[in-house]
């Protein structure tokens, strides 16, 4: 019986040979292209963000499948798929904190329903999470820093208190009101959005970014003195001198403290310069012209 | 006598039936068209009997199926996926090997349609010229789409996979989709004959690899009946897999087709007049005295 495999292939080994070469050297430039073409496709914008538990970056765009499960799963209806033409490398999962933040669900379905893992099992409670974290961003825009009372992403936080908190400092435009200055605390922020969403201006002064964006990060070779200073319980080097403040008698300095105390009111003598008796009156003078 | 490719079928319908010369193509249709319904049945009408898509779905909440290529692309990243996605991997995987793997490039993908368009207008509108690529270009590429996820750490093949986008498209959003099954069917018209799943497809190549076991498939049973009008090399998407079988009974090979790029879309069936082919099982092959295994003959026919 004839083997039919050669009679019927009809070419030659040089033939054979020349068309695989021909092949291999197509599909490989193909590769190539397709190479760079992902190194371009796969750079999320910034409002791009990834659902809870999300791997990091690089490691999501190998993890994830693209099933869409997670969307399906989510019960507030805010992740999308990334479309062709889009920024985002496409059938990714994502969501845009302004239209549509996280609600931060305890049961973190979208996590359950992922089926590679690119949402990190491992994520049980949702805040750890780290989608990303809320930066406020626009420092002239935000009306806190104006003077008004606003606090509304402080007071639309998850995690009140914790992930958002605000500081009063003095406001020197009216000199004697605060400003309620909202604070974010990486160590609690999940990056869930719903500040950026609930933000009142036109466009949200407090945004979601991903975190090495949001994040700075201190030279390693940084060591700060008071903290080397605890760790090691005293001082490493020569301690400080106290400082010795030059001040008028029955009046002291406390540094971290009260500030200025006047020991007794009463018994200081009348003034006998052009400047109160009262320290803090010249401290708290105000600006020459107003 | 030989019919001209714009003519394939017009004597299986005079001899059958219209009906009958379709029987395969509308199943596949039905297939085709059925499984995207009950895909969008949930978006579009809240009737929720399986979410996800053809990457990863989980049916009536319960049932997961993984297609099996995506999957294998996502653990050459490096990455460790859940019980559930090896579970309906492993379930896929099995129905496919017992049915042919390229069961899923004719009753399940949906470009098949679109380049079944094109290949119905590309004889109709009598276009015969067709750039030459090796039929294996596609082993090629599919060892690149390997190859790129575990040098780039990403799946790099996702993010252009015809397949997943314009499935992904119906199901979840369409966006820019559309431009590329634009540009595969105007290639497939214009440039090549089966040009995108014949030659260059890799999720049709890997799948080609789970058929070389199968149990389902054509067999040119009745081909001493073969009166060689030429309709089922016409309409087939890989017609080299047809000669041996029909052809080979001089050589002692079985009438079973059994490479593995037989697609089994039955469409041989369809517009055959004299009925030679039929759907059969490969055990069949070996029934009469004096015929070769399947094997002796290549399997990748390029």
């Amino acid at each position: 019986m004839a083997k039919p495999d050669k009679s019927n292939t009809g070419i030659n080994r040089r033939q054979f040979f020349t068309v695989a070469l021909k092949t291999a050297c197509s599909v490989s430039l193909m590769g190539i292209g397709l190479g760079f073409y992902t190194q371009r496709a796969n750079a999320l914008p910034p409002l791009a963000i990834r659902p809870p538990g999300a791997l990091p970056e690089d490691d999501f765009l190998g993890a994830c499948i693209r099933c869409g499960l997670c969307v399906r799963d989510c019960p507030f209806d805010i992740l999308f798929l990334g479309q062709l033409g889009d920024d985002i490398p496409s059938g990714s999962p994502y969501f845009i904190a302004r239209t549509g933040p996280c609600e931060m669900c305890e049961d973190i379905p979208c996590v359950e329903a992922c089926p590679t893992n690119a949402l990190d099992h491992s994520l049980t409670d949702i805040e750890k999470a780290r989608m990303g974290l809320a930066v406020l961003i626009d420092q002239e825009n935000c009306i806190a820093f104006q003077g008004l009372r606003c606090e509304v992403c402080f007071n639309v936080c998850p995690i009140r208190g914790k992930a958002i908190t605000v500081k009063m400092q003095p406001n020197v435009r009216s000199g004697k009101h605060a400003l309620f200055i909202p604070i974010v605390h990486s160590d609690a922020c999940t990056g869930c959005g719903l500040c950026e969403k609930a933000c009142i201006l036109e466009k949200a002064a407090i945004k979601v970014l991903p975190l090495d964006l949001a994040k700075g990060e201190l030279g390693s070779h940084y060591r700060f003195g008071w903290k080397e200073k605890q760790k090691a319980g005293g001082s490493l080097v020569t301690p400080d001198v106290e400082h010795q403040y030059n001040l008028p008698e029955g009046v002291r300095y406390e540094l971290q403290g009260e500030g200025l105390i006047l020991d007794s009111k009463a018994d200081s003598p009348p003034p006998l310069s052009p400047f109160s008796s009262n320290p803090l009156d010249t401290l708290n003078r105000k600006p020459e012209g107003e | 006598m030989a019919n001209m490719p714009q003519d394939a079928g017009i004597e299986a319908i005079r001899a059958k039936g219209w009906v009958n010369a379709h029987k395969w193509l509308l199943l596949r249709r039905a297939s085709q068209l059925g499984i995207l319904s009950i895909f969008v049945a949930g978006p579009w009408f809240g009737l929720w009997i399986i979410k996800g898509n053809l990457a990863s779905s989980l049916v009536l909440d319960i049932l997961p199926l993984t297609d099996p290529y995506i999957l294998l692309q996502a653990m050459v990243s490096g990455v460790t996926p859940e019980t559930a996605a090896f579970v309906g991997a492993a379930i896929v995987l099995l129905f496919y090997v017992l049915v042919g793997g390229r069961v899923y490039c004719s009753w399940v993908c949906p470009v098949n349609m679109v380049t079944d368009a094109a290949g119905w207008l590309r004889r109709t509108l009598r276009i015969h010229g067709s750039s030459y690529a090796s039929r294996s270009t596609r082993y090629w590429i599919l060892g690149l789409t390997l190859v790129l996820p575990a040098i780039t750490g990403g799946i790099v093949w996702e993010l252009v996979n015809p397949v997943s986008i314009l499935f992904r498209g119906i199901v979840f959003s369409m966006g820019l989709a559309w431009v590329l099954i634009l540009a595969i069917f105007l290639f497939d018209l214009l440039v090549s004959r089966e040009g995108w799943c014949g030659h260059y497809c890799p999720v049709g190549a890997f799948y080609s690899l789970l058929s070389n076991h199968a149990v389902l498939r054509v067999s040119a049973t009745n081909r001493e009946a073969c009166d060689d009008c030429m309709d089922c090399f016409s309409v087939c998407p890989e017609p080299q897999v047809i000669k041996p079988a029909l052809k080979g009974a001089a050589q002692g090979i079985g009438p079973i087709i059994m490479a593995n790029q037989c697609t089994n879309c039955g469409r041989c069936i369809d517009v055959c007049a004299v009925d030679v082919f039929q759907f059969n099982n490969r055990y069949s092959n070996r029934s009469k005295s004096g015929i070769q295994p399947a094997k002796d003959y290549s399997k990748h026919t390029v």
